[in-house]
């Protein structure tokens, strides 16, 4: 309790200054330079160390540790099957290659197109035991499903009082900016399936997390869809354990301690907040913690709000549109808890301009405009949306 | 910095090109007067082909096994399929210099479908198609240049250089879609409007082999028969989904009988005349209400599925070399031509040099101007007339959104 004092107080001296923080410290960056500029990627990927649990690693990218993770299931369990648009070759990002030849035409196939069918499939391959593992070709695609998603995957446990389930089902799908994608290559889709309890919702955001919640997803009992940010396939590359190996569902992760302020996100942008806090800490002595929230629903309230609890700030970057975005989900829980946790304390909600725009994207910019839609380290780094404060 | 030096360059190309055209200018105008006036004696006007008969599904009689051509429309045919395709081999090489980016899926080798079936309806009439648009951008009356200039996401673009190669849209034509299959229920509608408004228009809603394994598009059947739509459902079966050949996709190929209970036919979609004929033997159908057609339309496209697949991991460069060289539609348009006295060599080579010509001023024009505002991103997203904001990424972007 000395400690949220203490932290409290902290806020309090930073607070001071006229109106929010914008007029202190987080003022003095200045804005940013008007008019397009043609980036190469809007982020740094940031590895992880190479992991000593679980024995002998290899050097892999994104899709080549879904292929591992598939490979891992598919080996260990004679009921799991992969199918989907184009999975047979290899799928259009190369995902499944080599699992066909290696596991038979009659466990990894290809499917038409049809994504509504795919997953009602999906579905039912599941109820009737087996392990499905079905492949949406691109989250933008996503759309014709959510009725089988959300009125049939989520609900069948519920419905039949236990008598059946899909938790077998696994979906994947890969998700979110690429940089060339515009309106239908790009979306983040996963605010839409947090409104739908019953399934999970699990974002990785490197080759070690992907494989180990991948698995994990696979293994859970429940339906999940599991979103791949295809910037990464090729761009993020770690070492990798060969053997299978499980990382929590709904656990976020701590990446970086700090007591100025929370910063939280999955996916690609975890590694724009990780430049974000080194800049923070570098140009404006700020030490940010850094959240990689993981799994999207159900999420762990509980790691958020502690953190919030202990610096008092809180700043959320996704890069799905702002209104309705997972940040608004997050924002509002971490009001109530703090709230309830600290009574004598308020919150102030300040501006949130962390998240993508509110507009669908034209194609014609392409690159130009996904990367300046989409928060980036040049943008991220001056300001708080939630901050509590104690009166007087 | 890229752009000022490739505006530049192509003024200095463009100067003794232009005073070599009008250099010679005068004399081939002249002997073009004398060639013609001598030519216009030796040419026929117009003759009749044999056109391959269309299989035929729940009809009794089809589309004619003759066709009529006259010279002036088979001019007009080579032209446009002409331009087409030299429009699509120049937004491959512009897409190669990375001048346009994104998707681009080229419709070369499928000219006869779009130039076919637009010499078959109204102007007045309706048109909606999925992604492999740019063809039908152009038969519905949307410049060379303004396709060209939507492609690499210029102001001057017809959709002003926020859609790009997927959402090229036109009068009376629809665009232009992304997702697979979305645009057949969208078909079924505007031929629904076509029938409420009762002005004798008709739809002509396309999609591809791979598209008629969507669920949607038999939800549509249903709702267009049931309610005797004025809707012409046309399948472009170029044999492949993306990657995946018609036989590893679907049950039955035979995707003009996939309709069930709607009356089909299958065309051979390389002859410009068959696809005429058929589309205006459908189109009458659904004129006199007696409800939907659909049309299967069998080509090919050269390129793959988009600029990003090479197109020779599914299918043999033998079996693409093949259809390029006895299929091919302009050749075979040509071929017709030439062998029945309605033009020369000569004169269809000097339509290709024109059409080069008007590609290469479009593709000038696409790559000099200039980019839409960045004012104009948030655009066109509500309908509003007050203007309101939209969050950009940071707080210091506001995008205006003026509807």
């Amino acid at each position: 309790m000395a400690a949220a004092g203490l932290g409290l107080c902290r806020l309090a001296v930073l607070a001071s200054g006229p109106g929010p923080l914008r007029a202190g410290v987080w003022g003095r960056l200045p804005p940013l330079a008007a008019g397009p500029r043609r980036h190469a990627a809007h982020f740094t990927f940031q590895p992880d160390a190479e992991p000593s649990a679980h024995g002998q690693t290899q050097k892999m990218n994104l899709f080549q540790s879904i292929t591992s993770a598939l490979d891992n299931t598919l080996s260990r369990d004679p009921t799991a099957v992969i199918f989907g648009e184009d999975v047979a070759f290899g799928g259009v990002f190369r995902c499944t290659v080599g699992l066909r030849d290696k596991y038979g035409k009659d466990r990894v196939f290809n499917t038409p197109l049809c994504e509504q069918g795919i997953v009602g499939f999906g579905i039912g391959v599941a109820v009737a035991g087996a392990t499905a593992i079905a492949e949406i070709q691109f989250a933008d695609y996503i759309f014709p499903a959510f009725d089988q998603i959300v009125n049939e995957a989520a609900k069948y446990r519920y419905r039949s009082g236990d008598l059946f389930n899909c938790g077998s089902l696994t979906i994947r799908a890969p998700w979110g900016c690429v940089g060339h994608g515009a309106l239908y290559h790009s979306q983040s889709p996963e605010a839409f399936f947090a409104h739908c309890p019953g399934i999970k919702v699990v974002i990785p955001r490197s080759p070690l997390q992907a494989k180990g919640l991948l698995l994990s997803c696979i293994e859970d009992k429940n339906p999940c869809i599991f979103f791949e940010p295809k910037i990464l396939y090729r761009a993020a590359v770690e070492q990798v354990p060969v053997e299978p190996y499980y990382i929590p569902l709904s656990q976020a992760e701590v990446l970086q301690e700090g007591s100025d302020v929370t910063l939280v996100a999955w996916g690609t942008q975890v590694h724009v907040i990780r430049e974000v806090a080194t800049m923070a800490q570098e140009k404006l002595g700020v030490s940010c913690e850094v959240i990689d929230l993981k799994t999207i629903l159900p999420w762990d309230t509980e790691a958020v709000c502690k953190s919030v609890v202990k610096t008092g700030r809180l700043l959320i970057s996704h890069e799905a549109p702002l209104t309705g975005g997972f940040a608004s989900e997050i924002s509002s829980t971490v009001q109530r808890w703090a709230v309830r946790e600290q009574p004598r304390s308020f919150l102030q909600l300040e501006e949130v301009p962390g998240d993508g725009p509110d507009l669908a994207l034209g194609a014609a910019h392409a690159e130009e405009e996904e990367v300046l839609s989409f928060p980036s380290p040049s943008r991220t780094s001056s300001w708080s949306p939630v901050h509590s404060r104690s009166p007087g | 910095m890229r752009k000022m030096l490739l505006a530049a360059l192509s003024r200095v190309l463009q100067g003794p090109a232009a005073a070599a055209a009008a250099r010679p200018g005068a004399v081939s105008e002249v002997s073009r007067v004398v060639v013609a006036s001598r030519n216009y004696a030796d040419f026929a006007s117009e003759a009749t082909f044999d056109i391959k008969k269309c299989d035929l599904h729940r009809l009794e009689e089809g589309p004619p096994v003759t066709a009529v051509l006259t010279r002036e429309e088979g001019l007009h045919y080579y032209r446009t399929m002409q331009t087409i395709r030299r429009m699509e081999l120049k937004s491959d090489q512009l897409y190669k210099q990375k001048i346009i980016r994104g998707f681009c899926h080229l419709y070369d080798g499928q000219e006869a479908c779009c130039v076919g079936l637009e010499a078959a309806i109204n102007p007045t009439d309706h048109v909606i198609t999925a992604y492999r648009a740019h063809g039908y951008a152009y038969t519905r009356g949307t410049a060379v240049r303004e396709i060209l200039a939507e492609l690499t996401g210029r102001k001057g673009g017809c959709a002003k250089g926020k859609g790009g190669s997927m959402h090229m849209y036109a009068h009376h034509f629809y665009g232009g879609n992304g997702i697979v299959g979305a645009q057949v229920p969208l078909g079924a509608g505007i031929a629904l409007a076509c029938k409420y408004f009762g002005k004798d228009e008709i739809c002509l809603t396309l999609y591809g082999d791979g598209a008629a394994n969507q669920g949607q598009i038999f939800e549509t059947y249903n709702m267009a028969a049931l309610w005797k739509l004025p809707c012409i459902f046309i399948c472009e079966n170029n044999r492949y989904g993306m990657g995946t050949s018609v036989e590893r996709a679907a049950a039955s190929t035979d995707y003009y009988k996939r309709g069930d209970y709607i009356p089909g036919i299958r065309v051979d979609g390389m002859d410009i005349l068959c696809v005429r004929e058929a589309t205006k033997f459908a189109a009458e159908h659904c004129r006199s209400g007696k409800g939907p057609m659909l049309m299967e339309l069998q080509t090919y496209r050269y390129h793959g599925h988009s600029m990003s697949d090479p197109g020779i991991s599914y299918r043999t460069r033998e079996e693409i070399q093949e259809v390029r060289s006895k299929s091919d539609p302009i050749t075979l348009l040509k071929d017709r031509m030439v062998n029945n006295s309605l033009s020369s060599v000569e004169e269809l080579k000097e339509i290709d040099v024109e059409v080069r010509k008007e590609i290469e001023e479009a593709a000038q024009f696409a790559t000099t101007d200039p980019e839409p505002p960045l004012e104009e991103l948030g655009n066109h997203i509500y309908k509003n007339e007050p203007p309101f904001e939209v969050r950009g990424p940071s707080q210091w972007i506001k995008y205006k959104s003026v509807g």
